[in-house]
């Protein structure tokens, strides 16, 4: 079964319109990304999908159920927003109480859930703490077990670890993996290809309101990228004019403001060229494609905004 | 949520799609808060009309009466009305507008089961006991200074609820559409203020030029003012049921727009 299905998805505000006629299906059980800059439209289809944005037209079914019954889905669906929004006028503990009362959890209940969750992000002992006196990866953390308070078929993560430090990344990777394995279906955005190699089965790449390709990770990096690179760091002017002369033998070359790339499928031959002509061996490395390569390709380097 | 609301969510004059146990959710949420710190707030609101009452009541009034009657029996009706309309006000306002525009609350609660009308109307009914609370502490206060002369008195919560809710209506629909917070100055300075002066609370509006009367007959708290006065005062059951129609009436005809304003924020 599909738990997400969008046919010819589009989202107009005015004039601008955010996502184009996009198509996507995610299946029961599978961890399904939304790669993008910033502006890709990636937040705007969460929220059609988490019925918080009433789509402009196409269709879109969540768990068997069109949008507009948004009551019935979201009674189901767990949803980790980009933008902390956590109750600060109450505690931790609070803050799921009051959010198992929107879901009409009677509080025995909640009670008991909000204990194991808590147990789960590793907050326990901090039940009791305002939400101030928290650090940025508790507070995500504190949002994850929000969003799983009533025991979610589908979890919508916006972003779930921008702006933490690694090891609150990898806590809140963690966390995801186990609840994948518990049999939830999960649904993230992210601009960071490492979270995305690490936890999708299969994504797309958005970019200006469309879906420039989409399958598993891996896949599409053997599909669209060239499967190595050679990296030369910042070439003095006399190194640059020789390696220009190496275009020809790499399948696609960038330069950027203080690296050449060369994609290539025939990375060690290339690299003896390279060195060759620089003299510095500490500034030529040769490295697998990866999928920032891929989305960097298809995206363009230049700044969104 | 029907098709076609779907396709216009911005519409104003929509069916709101309300689920009454969902809005207590809210109500329960704000209740629990105010619960642990009732204590502290509760207190300004006992001292307040305390000073009021001496300084206008017995201050002014040594050098005043109306109608035969000690100046403090007058203005006291008028007093409590204006408690109500107080309570909810500071509460549908600035508290609303910070919860959904700096604490995010309510993005959170369209994450859950709740639509923005359930949302609305929790934070209708919360405003509503704000002004319950403020309005019958006042008026028991009031009480001590021996200004009720009427058994109709006993109504008064019924008719602070409906003050509440009628000010608890405008004051969200205001909030749900302002931009920046600095727009509730107007609200105050421009409705709240002038309201408080002209609705008749401090003197009798019929001596003045026929005009005036006729301007205040618009002014929601000015039906307020008549319907405590009514129950409190003069003991007038009619003057009570015209004034409370008034306000049921206005309440009715605007009760939509808070959910609907706040559907067309929230759900974009």
């Amino acid at each position: 079964m599909s738990v997400v299905v969008a046919r010819e998805l589009t989202k107009r505000f005015g004039e601008a319109e955010a996502v184009r006629g996009i198509g996507f299906e995610v299946r029961e059980r599978e961890c399904f990304g939304f790669l993008g800059p910033n502006g890709a439209g990636k937040t705007t289809t969460m929220r059609m999908i988490s019925c918080t944005s009433p789509p402009t037209s196409g269709d879109l079914e969540v768990l068997g159920m069109p949008v507009s019954r948004g009551r019935e889905i979201r009674r189901r669906m767990g949803v980790v927003p980009q933008e902390n929004n956590l109750d600060e006028d109450v505690s931790v503990l609070q803050n799921l109480l009051i959010y198992a009362r929107y879901f009409d959890i009677p509080t025995r209940i909640a009670r008991a859930t909000a204990e194991e969750l808590l147990y789960f992000v590793a907050l326990s002992d901090k039940r009791d703490w305002g939400i101030p006196q928290l650090s940025g990866g508790m507070k995500r953390r504190l949002l994850v077990a929000r969003s799983l308070i009533n025991d979610p078929d589908v979890l919508i993560l916006d972003e779930p670890t921008t702006g933490l430090d690694p090891q609150a990344r990898h806590l809140v990777w963690e966390k995801l993996r186990s609840l994948k394995r518990q049999g939830v279906t999960l649904l993230l955005t992210t601009h960071y290809m490492e979270e995305a190699a690490q936890l999708c089965d299969r994504l797309v790449i958005m970019h200006e309101g469309r879906i420039l390709i989409q399958g598993a990770p891996r896949e599409l990096v053997a599909r669209e990228a060239s499967p190595q690179v050679i990296e030369v760091f910042d070439p003095s002017p006399d190194a640059a004019v020789a390696l220009q002369r190496l275009d020809g033998l790499a399948e696609r070359s960038e330069r950027l403001a203080d690296r050449w790339l060369f994609y290539t499928s025939q990375g060690e031959r290339l690299l003896a060229r390279v060195r060759e002509v620089v003299a510095d061996p500490g500034a030529v490395w040769l490295r697998g494609a990866t999928l920032e390569d891929v989305f960097l390709q298809l995206t363009g380097r230049g700044l969104r905004e | 949520m029907s098709a076609e609301a779907l396709a216009a969510p911005g519409r104003v004059l929509r069916k709101p799609d309300l689920r009454l146990p969902s809005a207590w959710r809210v109500w329960q949420r704000n209740a629990s808060i105010y619960r642990r710190t009732y204590k502290l707030n509760i207190l300004p609101n006992f001292f307040e009309p305390l000073f009021f009452l001496l300084a206008m009541g017995l201050g002014l009034g040594t050098y005043l009466s109306i109608r035969g009657l000690p100046y403090i029996d007058f203005i006291a009706p008028g007093l409590v009305a204006t408690a109500a309309m107080y309570g909810t006000s500071f509460e549908v306002t600035f508290n609303c507008f910070v919860k959904m525009k700096f604490g995010r609350i309510y993005d959170a609660a369209m994450a859950t089961p709740l639509s923005p009308e359930d949302v609305a109307l929790g934070e209708l009914l919360w405003g509503t006991t704000r002004s319950l609370i403020y309005g019958v502490v006042f008026l028991a206060i009031a009480s001590t200074f021996g200004v009720v002369h009427s058994w109709l008195a006993l109504l008064s919560p019924v008719a602070i609820a409906l003050i509440g809710m009628m000010f608890s209506v405008i004051g969200l629909a205001f909030t749900a559409v302002i931009p920046v917070i600095d727009y509730f100055t107007y609200y105050w300075t421009l409705f709240m203020t002038p309201m408080f002066l002209f609705s008749g609370i401090f003197f009798p509006l019929d001596r003045l030029p026929q005009w005036v009367e006729g301007l205040a007959w618009f002014m929601p708290l000015h039906h307020g003012v008549n319907l405590m006065r009514a129950l409190v005062l003069t003991g007038d059951l009619e003057a009570a049921a015209l004034a409370a129609l008034w306000i049921v009436g206005l309440t009715a005809a605007l009760f939509v727009l808070p959910l609907n304003l706040l559907r067309r924020r929230l759900v974009r």
